[in-house]
């Protein structure tokens, strides 16, 4: 009926007093926003600022304590998301919801709410070839979910929701996962059926150079409160930003120590040695790299995701086992067990931190124990374990890195997706670093974060430790490296000091024509 | 040893294949469903208990071997739904509960059941795949029981199904990623109670084979493990229904290698050769151990191999 009258297809959304606590904590207070039919919001607000609370609980994954809904004016009621997909609301969640055992088109076919009882593959692959053809990107089909690339899967969870026909797409940090062209494509496509009033767009993210291009209007959230916005035609990023962190203070980013001239080259720290490992298929994923990270260096690794990076730091953190080579850590052959980087004073902050580097339903004072819990003071007698200095040292982490929980006793998985990475790299970064290990480390995180990390991480480089650091954000890489590598399927096909270097020449090579 | 003596083994080994597998086709098809959903019930040997119980009680009342089959169906369902239920409270581990049910199942099956050790009930009746060969050895070792066909056209069914209906994607989908399946709408604990429900009445019917034909009789020593034994025959099939029937079949062979050697007059290493099954599933839970294919096949949300 909106369609006959107005012709556009787009959803307009509006929230009035959006409320929803956990326990003691308000992760929505009073909250109201409103999104023109066919316009592309952007969602902005630091970690734990409650934006994922709020696009959950208009998606019925939550059901918000007070507040109501309008839906092109008029109230709408959405108790589950399924209630939500039939108001035409889809949404791309801040973790893949793309089920890993199946077909990107099994996918596609049983997420339609009027899926077949019984499925006729050949005429529901004609019909999605003919979709495909409709769309200006594309996704594998035919291959199951799990083996797909994060920019694949991405895509493919997008190209969902057009399949759904949905006609407001909520994006939660849909491009944290993308390298930048692939990111301007897809948003590219959305801002274009938005200027068509085909669907409207609800974009969370952290990154101010996607508000600025792409989006219409603007909502800040900052402890659960709408603290402004408008159109963003009409504000500055420092307005934005400064909207965003309130009265905190940013503190200065630490810069680079220069070594003084002349001074005989640091000793290698890290060194890795023709490693080779393969996945289960017995492909090749490291093919024979080679690698050395002296002591006060950051040596930066681009490249586009899927390269081989996850496997270089599954197998530095021990969780492959490499077909051949060996690490050495001042020469001495590294095996990566515990007492190793005990010894060796080894730590690093995977990637997806919540699956790779916690235990979701433990506490976070435990969590952030986890490099300790069995030493002095946390265990007596070698076997005795104390909870108190446990507690006290995360609370003093959680003040240090301002971690936003409710209590040190929380479960970790119940943490904002930027505040289970700051409690990962509170808890690698507290004590003396000889080697530091980081993949993607602001990966999702808002600004003051992500120059508070970037901090830390310079601060363990000037202070002697070697680093490495895996990073598919090439500005984070030349910003912070002494010395760029890049990776390129599962080799390291370039290494040049940051100074002898440009961007043109690192992304030759990362797309692999040397 | 000569020729004959090898065709007399092969056929006593194909022969027992045929005859021991079917309780294992139907309860690991019942194990496997449960599991596509993403929930283990380590209770199947007390359900497959409770079937030849019920099976064989209700043949000897009605005297339809039948209606016994599927009293026993019926009775494992009802396991399967108290499973199914029980692990949807928070806080609840399937692997426990499954221990419970299966001590619950076999109690039940023999409280109920002493009264059915005595009389002997109808059987089911047998189909003769040999008879055309007019060889009395032959015609006797390729016996089988329309249960057998029943449990293959089941395995294909569900092959089917898993791939190509809305019913087998939403299982698969519940099983791999509850998320996911939230996220779409989907109620995880009513498909994983369904799943459990129906994989009980599977593991049910292949306790009334048990009851009803071979061994054909009810008494407390009836199953030997069995219905454990099939959730490491789910895990060597890698979650294929198809591969859980040629597993079936294997374990069946192994099986009666002790006596097939017996029959042509190898005596020794009997009680040997009676484990192999037990020693053939160890085998089995070491080599899927350190497997990376059967790590990738398991559904995601299984509590086993989480
Ligand atoms: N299920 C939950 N139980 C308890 N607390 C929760 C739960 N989900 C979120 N929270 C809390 O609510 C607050 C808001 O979280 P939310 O995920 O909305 O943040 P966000 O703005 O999306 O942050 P990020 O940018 O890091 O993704 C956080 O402090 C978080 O710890
Ligand atoms: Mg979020």
């Amino acid at each position: 009926m909106i369609e006959a009258r107005t012709g556009v297809r787009a959803l307009a959304l509006e929230t009035i007093g959006m409320t929803k606590t956990f326990g003691a904590l308000a992760a929505l207070d009073d909250v109201s926003l409103r999104v023109e039919p066919g316009s592309f919001h952007a969602l902005l607000g630091e970690n734990g600022a409650g934006k994922s609370t709020l696009v959950k609980c208009i998606m019925g994954f939550y059901q918000a304590e007070q507040g109501s809904l309008l839906l092109d004016g008029a109230q709408a009621v959405v108790r589950n998301p399924r209630d939500a997909r039939a108001l035409g609301l889809g949404m791309v969640y801040q973790h893949f919801t793309l089920v890993p055992c199946l077909t990107g088109a099994e996918n596609l076919v049983i997420s339609r709410a009027d899926a077949p009882a019984v499925i006729d593959w050949a005429k529901e692959k004609r019909a999605l070839s003919a979709f495909l053809d409709r769309m200006p990107f594309r996704a594998p089909l035919d291959a199951p979910v799990s083996q797909l690339a994060a920019g694949e899967k991405q895509k493919l969870e997008i190209l969902k929701l057009l399949y759904l026909d949905q006609r407001l797409l909520i994006l939660d940090e849909p491009t944290s996962v993308l390298t930048p062209q692939e990111a301007d494509e897809i948003l590219g496509l959305l801002k274009g059926m938005t200027d068509a009033k085909e669907i409207s767009v609800v974009m969370i993210t952290h990154k101010f150079r996607e508000v600025t291009a792409f989006a219409d209007s603007v909502t800040i959230l900052r402890r659960g409160r709408r603290v402004g916005g408008g159109l963003v035609a009409q504000m500055s990023t420092q307005e934005m930003g400064g909207l965003m962190i309130g009265d905190t203070q940013i503190s200065a980013r630490a810069a680079r120590a220069e070594r003084p001239p002349g001074s005989p080259p640091a000793e290698t720290v890290l060194e890795l040695a023709g490693l080779l490992a393969t996945d289960e298929e017995g492909i090749d994923v490291l093919d024979r790299v080679n690698l050395k990270v002296r002591a006060g260096e950051i040596v930066g690794i681009a490249g586009v995701s899927g390269n081989g990076q996850a496997p270089l730091v599954e197998a530095l953190s021990g969780q492959r086992t490499l077909r051949d080579g060996r690490i050495f850590i001042r020469q001495q052959a590294f095996e990566p067990t515990r007492d190793a980087y005990h010894r060796l004073k080894v730590f690093g902050l995977p990637e997806e931190p919540l699956k790779n580097a916690t235990v979701p339903h433990m506490t976070v004072a435990e969590n952030m124990a986890f490099r300790s819990f069995d030493r002095p003071p946390n265990t007596r007698f070698g076997w005795w374990l104390s909870p108190g200095p446990m507690r006290s040292k995360a609370r003093e982490l959680i003040a240090r890195y301002r971690v936003k929980t409710q209590s040190p006793e929380s479960a970790i998985g119940d943490l904002s997706g930027g505040n289970v990475q700051r409690a990962v790299l509170a808890r690698e970064l507290s004590g003396e670093v000889d080697v530091l290990i980081v993949a993607n480390p602001c990966f999702g995180l808002d600004f003051g974060s992500v120059s508070e990390i970037r901090s830390r991480i310079m601060e363990q480089r000037n202070s002697g430790a070697a680093v490495l650091l895996i990073s598919e954000d090439l500005d984070e890489i030349l910003e912070l490296s002494d010395k760029v590598a890049v990776m390129s399927q599962g080799r390291i096909a370039y290494v040049a000091p940051v100074g002898e270097t440009d961007r043109a020449t690192i992304g030759r090579h990362m797309a692999g024509h040397a | 040893m000569n020729d004959s003596l090898v065709v007399i083994v092969l056929l006593s080994l194909v022969g027992g294949a045929l005859r021991v597998s079917t309780p294992f086709i139907f309860v690991a098809l019942g194990e496997c469903l449960t599991e596509k959903s993403g929930r283990v019930n380590l209770g199947l040997e007390g359900t497959l208990v409770l079937g030849a119980m019920s099976a064989y009680a209700t043949s000897y009342h009605t005297g339809q071997p039948w209606l016994g089959v599927l009293a026993a169906g019926c009775a494992g369902a009802m396991l399967g739904a108290i499973h199914g239920f029980v692990c949807k409270l928070p806080r609840v581990n399937d692997v426990a509960i499954g221990i419970a049910m299966m001590l619950f199942g076999t109690g039940l099956a023999f409280f109920f059941g002493k009264a059915y050790i005595q009389p002997s009930a109808p059987r089911l009746g047998e189909i003769g795949l040999g008879d055309w060969t007019g060889d009395a050895k032959i015609a006797s070792a390729l016996q089988i029981n329309s249960l057998l066909l029943i449990g293959v056209a089941v395995a294909i069914v569900m092959w089917w199904a898993f791939a190509n209906t809305r019913w087998g994607l939403i299982l698969r989908m519940t099983g791999d990623s509850a998320p996911s399946a939230k996220a779409m709408g989907v109620s995880v604990d009513l498909v994983r109670f369904l799943a459990t429900t129906a994989g009980g009445f599977l593991a049910g019917v292949g306790g009334a084979f048990l009851s009803l034909y071979y061994p054909g009789s009810w008494n407390q020593g009836l199953s030997s493990g069995q219905g454990l034994m099939a959730v490491a025959l789910v895990i060597f099939a890698r979650w294929n229904p198809l591969r859980c029937v040629i597993a079936a079949l294997l374990f069946g062979a192994t099986g009666a290698i002790g006596p097939a050697l017996q029959s042509v007059g190898v005596t020794q290493g009997y009680y040997f050769f009676n484990a192999a099954p037990y020693i053939l599933t160890l085998l089995i839970m070491v080599g899927s151990a350190g497997s990376k294919r059967a790590a990738r096949d398991a559904p995601g949300e299984l509590s086993i191999t989480k």
